[in-house]
């Protein structure tokens, strides 16, 4: 089939900005946020929809972008770690990571930070279990995950707080 | 890993997905979610030559009552089904099974028919949908057909869907608060089930679905058939790996599966839960 190696213009909104990405239809959302739009703040972990270390929002909500091709973006909204700051004020669950120590090494943050804005407005952050069973796809390898709950169920009372 | 190169359309409406997979047979494959496809596809286990990607196909996920039954899109996320009030009050079994399926993110992505026509035998909501004794229908070049649950899997990751084919929709009966249990072993929590049970009563009988207990999704029809006659739920559970052919790999040995089987349709009969 000829058409295999086709390549596709694609309309991909993120942030806010919409880019005209040239890309085959192959390419996954995270190898195009990192190495076309130079987004690098969305790593790369497993690749196998298991570590959620290149967790992002589409539509608001946390998806794997490991597990997404790039093309099925289209029309949606993506959101990546690098917007949720404004400027040099944190979004409320930075600050809470932040002020609770909830990483280590910060590899798995951007994921678990972007998971946790999800399942905080999804209101999956009543207690420590409901929010560890929101979290069980991003894996941590440092913290033992307690500073990590703490700083999801604190920035849950700062966001309800404010609401 | 990327998977190896292919063509892509997306298709607005259904017929067109359908046109598109007839023109193009075995060779296109269509995705909705893609958390059943792309990771086979990355690691080069499946390698289609054309995607006919759903999600530009409007009005496809919805949840809704028509009559005894809940109507339900294929296009409706696990994580629209987990979260729906309607569908916790008319079919809480259903909620509480597409609530177990991965983690956020993949029930985010993964579609309910997605799920049903891919097929995997591991998977939680075909054995749940047996259960509830659910009805699929079925859109193609010939038009729409219904498939029961029961007649709808074949062998493994194999279904009645031919290759121009798309799940359009669920029909489930509505049971209201009528006592289920859903039971899925693992050791992880974001891990498959290694085995799993659905129970759900109804007036006179019972639906028992099993998660990984052989080649497809199984009915634990002689369980079932103890239910209706009355045994006592030590006694029917006695009954639910039987006429099962469970594989044995690293997470167990068949003789293991089969224990669970039973234990776990033990408490799925007392209406308890996994979480």
């Amino acid at each position: 089939m000829t058409e295999s190696t086709e390549t596709v213009t694609l309309d991909l909104t993120v942030n806010g900005r919409t880019h005209q990405v040239e890309l085959e239809p192959r390419e996954l959302l995270v190898d195009v946020l990192r190495e076309r739009l130079g987004l690098t703040g969305t790593n790369l972990g497993c690749e196998t929809t298991s570590c959620g270390a290149c967790t992002v929002l589409v539509d608001g909500r946390s998806v794997k972008s490991c597990t997404m091709l790039a093309v099925q973006g289209q029309g949606r909204d993506v959101r990546t770690i690098e917007d949720l700051a404004d400027g040099e004020v944190l979004h409320p669950v930075q600050a809470a990571f932040q002020r609770c120590h909830g990483l280590q090494c910060g590899f798995c943050t951007p994921g678990m930070v972007m998971a946790s804005v999800s399942l905080i407005d999804e209101g999956r952050a009543t207690d420590e279990q409901s929010v560890r069973a929101a979290l069980k796809g991003n894996l941590c390898r440092c913290t033992g995950y307690q500073n990590i709950v703490a700083a999801v169920l604190s920035a849950a009372q700062e966001i309800e707080a404010d609401r | 890993m990327t998977p190896v190169p292919f063509a892509y359309r997306r298709a607005t409406s259904v017929q067109e997905a359908i046109s598109l997979l007839t023109e193009h047979g075995e060779e296109a494959k269509a995705i909705a979610g893609g958390h059943s496809l792309l990771p086979i596809m990355k690691l080069r286990f499946a390698a289609p030559e054309l995607l006919v990607d759903l999600g530009g196909i409007p009005d496809l996920d919805h949840i809704r009552v028509e009559g005894d039954e809940m109507v339900l899109g294929a296009l409706a996320r696990h994580s629209d089904l987990e979260l729906s009030a309607l569908l916790r009050e008319e079919v809480p079994l259903l909620a509480h099974t597409a609530g177990l399926v991965g983690d956020c993110q993949i029930r985010h992505r993964g579609t309910l028919g997605g799920s049903v026509a891919h097929g995997d035998p591991s998977a939680d909501l075909p054995a749940t949908l047996v259960a509830l004794r659910a009805t699929v229908v079925v859109d193609g070049p010939g038009g729409r057909r219904t498939v029961p649950v029961d007649h709808f899997y074949t062998g493994f990751l194999e279904t009645a869907l031919a290759p121009d084919e798309l799940v359009v929709e669920l029909r489930v009966p509505r049971t209201g608060d009528a006592p289920w249990g859903y039971q899925k072993f693992r050791r992880r929590g974001i891990d498959w089930a290694i085995v799993g049970v659905a129970y759900q009563s109804e007036p006179g009988a019972g639906g028992i679905g099993l998660v990984n207990m052989g080649p497809t999704t199984l009915r634990a029809a002689a369980a079932e058939e103890a239910l209706r006659a009355g045994a006592d739920p030590a006694q029917v559970a006695a009954l639910a790996d039987q006429d099962t052919a469970p594989v044995g790999d690293a997470s167990g040995s068949p003789e293991y599966r089969r224990h669970l089987a039973r234990v776990l349709l033990s408490r799925a009969l007392a209406g308890r839960n996994s979480s």
